[in-house]
């Protein structure tokens, strides 16, 4: 129990502080600062949902920066067309956060859906392999389609708004990212708490056992495929409002690279591990990159020493081993 | 659209495919006898090439740049074996993922602190300089002469793995780990020289590549997805497989890409086509991969039966 205390102390430590830091700078006029919170928020959200299938489901997609792409073009082709005032599939755009994200988590929960059903077929590294070929199937339709920019990307002149607030205020997109990052950690751990988690769990750690006992795991794992897929969508459609500009370069591998690195730096299945990884991330990028044009040298020694010698990542050092291996 | 236009195509398209041979033999042995997913075999290929237009550069010599290109990638095989990835074999495949990943961070970056950062170029050695007359086409003699060191490698691969001693044990690997170990073979060894050897025909394929692309950090990375690909297709494990693979996918990839914008054009605009067929050729090889795996979830050759 003490271990699971212990946890819950560097939660709330890490809840704080996420917030704390932006605030200052919000009182100290530095916005930079609280662009790069934003920055880790979203990152965070994202890998929250990433730790849906990965965590909690064991199922290592090597894909997910697709659905960051597919949230990330929603908003900047809602944008777009609500911009010069023009139809999108005989619908009118629309610059409004919340509409944008339904849609977004609708078409990112859709493709999720397919891919799922398609890769939940193979295990393994033929599943890693799977999810990484449709991300880049993804990646190369964004690139050579031109209408949207194509290799050049899509920029988003407004952000879009969100009612009650300035999204063009640092501060206030802040707040907005750090809200939906509350609730989707409280998803989160609901799904956790709850009986799917519980089957879920099951799956990952013996599948056949799980099967015995009366769980389908296909149903299941695509299930928590196609949430882990939505939340991604989700931060990806608030990417794209925080750096007012969709490319490409969302769906490239590498970003889905990082998604797993967030993960497991912060700590796999652990509930703040994303916020942890991200902070861990970016705090390192804006650290060490304004030391050394070379950080992300650094950036390699540090993730195999994590992957090498200390499995369990941040939360894992401080808390000690999760309960369930 | 000519025939001629088509056959040179088609000999790109197998061009490619017999330098992504090269890549996925590398990897796909390494996973057959280690069991091990490796993100940074692009990293070798890169090597390859840098030492070789590095050392061609300096001598003036292609064919000494192409020995330093190949040394370089083994020896830079044989210490990232030695140091990092033995300590993965036993790890699940989400380490191995992140450990390689890691590692290609790590030489990336490298070789952009002894290189610089701008590309390098590498001119096609003086022998194989201009076209050679196919008969309908005059084609390229050094991309015709890429063709046959891929084929003369494919061969000479074949003959290692099925004709030596070597060979034997590699195979013996890829089928019982534990009890070849048991039968008095050094499999930690054996481990180093087979990392060493896919490092070597990675580093190949960078030298001779290198000379008609530009020599740059990241070159190795939309190859290694490729390799990937064409190992997955081919069924992992399977040398016979991953020929097979990288003749499909680069022929495919190839004429895809040269038909479809084509091919739409004749009942689209040719602007509209253009944007439509390049944007379908790009997705074409994965969707194949798809297929195959949601057909065959274990490629067309799957290894060990």
């Amino acid at each position: 129990m003490d271990n699971a205390r212990k946890e819950w102390g560097l939660n709330a430590i890490l809840a704080l502080v996420l917030f704390a830091v932006p605030l200052w700078a919000w009182l100290a006029n530095e916005p930079f600062i609280i662009t790069l919170a934003t920055r880790v928020a979203i990152l965070a959200i994202a890998a929250v949902g990433l730790n849906i299938a990965l965590g909690l489901g064991g199922m290592v997609s090597f894909g997910h920066a697709l659905y960051l792409g597919l949230g990330g073009y929603v908003a900047g082709i809602a944008a777009h067309h609500a911009f010069n005032g023009t139809p999108v599939l005989g619908l009118a755009g629309t610059n409004q956060m919340l509409p944008i994200w339904a849609i977004a988590m609708l078409v990112s929960g859709a493709v999720a859906g397919v891919v799922g059903a398609l890769s939940l077929r193979t295990s393994g590294i033929f599943f890693i392999m799977i999810t990484l070929a449709f991300a880049q199937m993804g990646f190369f339709f964004a690139l050579s389609w031109p209408a949207y920019g194509g290799e050049d990307g899509l920029p988003i002149f407004m952000r879009n708004q969100f009612p009650g607030m300035n999204t063009s205020r640092p501060w206030d997109l802040f707040v907005i990212a750090y809200g939906v990052l509350m609730v989707a950690l409280l998803l989160f751990a609901l799904l956790r708490g709850a009986r799917f988690g519980a089957a879920l769990m099951a799956i990952r750690q013996n599948p056949d056992r799980a099967a015995a006992v009366g769980i389908s795991p296909f149903g299941i794992k695509l299930t928590a495929f196609v949430l882990s897929g939505m939340l991604t969508g989700l931060a990806g459609a608030m990417m794209a409002d925080l750096t007012r500009f969709v490319s490409p370069a969302m769906m490239a591998w590498t970003m889905s690279g990082e998604l797993i690195v967030i993960i497991i730096l912060g700590g796999v299945g652990r509930l703040f591990g994303p916020v942890a990884g991200a902070a861990i991330l970016v705090g390192f990028e804006v650290f060490f990159g304004g030391l050394t044009e070379h950080w992300k040298l650094w950036l390699g020694l540090v993730l195999l020493a994590v992957v090498l010698f200390a499995r369990g990542g941040l939360i894992g050092l401080i808390a000690g081993r999760a309960r369930h291996g | 659209m000519t025939l001629a236009l088509m056959l040179e195509q088609l000999l790109n398209g197998v061009q490619f495919g017999l330098m992504l041979f090269l890549m996925s033999a590398g990897l796909t042995l390494v996973f057959g006898v280690m069991g091990l997913i490796n993100l940074a075999h692009g990293s070798l290929y890169m090597i390859g090439a840098f030492l070789c237009a590095a050392v061609a550069g300096a001598t003036g010599n292609f064919w000494l740049g192409l020995m330093a290109g190949i040394a370089a990638a083994a020896a830079a095989g044989a210490l990232i074996e030695v140091v990092v990835i033995r300590r993965l074999y036993d790890r699940d495949h989400l380490d191995q993922v992140l450990a390689t990943f890691a590692l290609i961070l790590i030489l990336s970056e490298g070789v952009r602190m002894v290189f610089g950062p701008f590309p390098l170029y590498l001119n096609v050695p003086d022998m194989f300089r201009g076209t050679v007359n196919l008969g309908i086409v005059d084609y390229s003699l050094y991309r015709l002469a890429l063709i046959g060191f891929g084929l003369a490698v494919a061969v000479g691969l074949w003959a290692l793995i099925a004709k030596t001693r070597l060979g034997i044990r590699i195979r013996a690997g890829e089928s019982d780990r534990e009890m070849i170990a048991a039968l008095g073979v050094n499999i930690r060894a054996l481990y180093t020289v087979v990392f060493a050897l896919g490092a070597a025909l990675a580093g190949l394929a960078g030298a001779l590549v290198g000379a008609i692309q530009s020599v740059q950090v990241g070159m190795g990375e939309p190859v290694l997805i490729l390799a990937f690909v064409v190992i997955v297709i081919g069924g992992i494990g399977s040398i016979k497989g991953a020929m097979v693979g990288a003749l499909l996918v680069g022929v495919i990839d190839t004429m895809g890409r040269f038909l479809l914008p084509r091919l739409f054009a004749l009942f689209l605009d040719t602007s509209q086509a253009m944007g439509v067929g390049a944007a379908l050729a790009s997705m074409l090889i994965y969707l194949l991969m798809a297929l195959i795996l949601i057909f065959r979830p274990k490629g067309l050759f799957p290894a060990n039966g």
